[in-house]
């Protein structure tokens, strides 16, 4: 057996609609147990006062990344059949800011924003159709945005094949920087959490 | 005498409480949840060669919406046509709705057996709740706009390509940062 197996052409598109189907209900699961569904604890991110969002964040890109290594390492997936989205350096960046602005502003992102809307939460439903909204405008804009939209275009391209450093180099010292801003944002916390403590006293 | 009826009417208040207010569990371990989610977004890439989204059923939401008023409008515009594909499949018949709305089944179950399903707006406690659901819709209005000109939000391109070392994910994972913390100072009233 190879992966990817939809690739491969295990199963036709019409199953790979009910996995879809399945993927998000584990994925919308693993969101709210995190506490994604919550617009203050996603805010909180970016006041350093908790960094559920960075922890989550980069402990599964962490696990997915190993195992696709692994996982290719050995022969059972063929990474070049994964889907790449193409580098578009400039339109990345700015909808990056934006992006992360929108963040701030909305407490949510589009995942998230979808669970809390699952958990009863009004603001979340009003997100969803601000980011409708959004991506209307962004619509009606196409036009005259569509050649931006289209510069500096690298293609799929990866860290490893940019930088020209081996895979596995490239694997490891994401691992190494992961644990980096781990171990910094427990001493955030920790000590945002003292100084919540001194005001209090 | 008063003693008695003291403790007997504590022991109600207590049953009362324990009725009424179902005490939502706490969130689990972060890190944990980090592997789970992890192994939730391989599972996706063995499966079936592409990570998770979110924005994606979104955009197709709009497309078909424009295309049902405004269809002329909509043919030549391709942004829209791009998300309605060929005349002969449903747009809808997509990967991404589908795995959406298994996001909003998983978070309310996910939710219920919590007990943190609750009617309710998240706020800070210096912000009006207008004015959070102002908040609410201009966030959610540039955070659309921003994931369209990025390709992906941070379900698809932050989580998804940042996990395949995507260049253009990374870039845009990173800007999501130092936007977020760049604006975070001026937003403090509505969450702090």
């Amino acid at each position: 057996m190879n992966a990817p197996f939809f690739k491969y052409e295990y199963f036709g598109t019409d199953v790979s609609l009910i996995i879809a189907f399945v993927i998000g209900i584990a994925f919308g699961f693993a969101l709210e147990r995190g506490g994604f569904g919550r617009a203050t604890i996603l805010a909180a991110q970016f006041y350093f006062t908790n960094m559920r969002v960075l922890k989550v964040m980069f402990t599964a890109i962490v696990t997915a990344m190993l195992g696709l290594f692994f996982l290719s390492v050995i022969g059972f997936l063929d990474l070049s059949l994964i889907y790449l989205t193409p580098t578009n350096v400039m339109p990345n960046l700015v909808g990056g800011l934006v992006a992360g602005v929108g963040f701030v502003i909305g407490g949510y992102c589009p995942g998230t924003s979808i669970v809390a809307v699952a958990t009863g939460k009004i603001d979340a439903l009003v997100y969803v159709i601000g980011m409708l909204f959004g991506i209307f405008v962004f619509g009606e804009m196409f036009p005259s945005i569509e050649n931006f939209f289209n510069s500096t275009a690298m293609g799929s391209v990866t860290l490893p094949q940019f930088f020209n450093i081996p895979y596995g180099v490239v694997v490891f010292l994401v691992v190494v920087m992961a644990i980096g801003a781990f171990a910094a944002a427990e001493w955030g916390e920790r000590k945002m959490a003292n100084k919540s403590l001194e005001k209090k006293i | 005498m008063n003693g008695l009826t003291h403790k007997l009417s504590h022991i109600f208040e207590h049953g009362d409480h324990a009725h009424i207010h179902v005490k939502e569990k706490p969130f689990s371990n972060p890190y944990f949840v980090g592997v789970g989610l992890g192994l939730v977004l391989l599972a996706a890439f063995v499966i079936m060669g592409r990570g998770l989204g979110a924005s994606g059923a979104l955009s197709t939401t709009v497309a078909v919406s424009v295309n049902k008023i405004a269809p002329e409008h909509a043919a030549k515009n391709s942004f829209y046509t791009e998300y309605l594909g060929d005349e002969n499949s449903n747009p809808f018949k997509d990967w991404l709705v589908f795995q959406i709305i298994g996001v909003l089944f998983g978070g309310f179950i996910s939710g219920i057996l919590s007990h943190r399903v609750k009617k309710g707006i998240e706020k800070g406690p210096r912000i009006s709740t207008k004015m959070r659901l102002v908040y609410a819709f201009i966030g959610g209005g540039l955070l659309g706009w921003g994931a369209k000109l990025a390709r992906g939000c941070m379900s698809g391109q932050a989580l998804a390509g940042g996990a395949v070392l995507n260049l253009g994910s990374w870039i845009f994972m990173m800007m999501v940062f130092a936007g977020g913390y760049a604006a975070a100072y001026f937003l403090r009233r509505q969450w702090i």
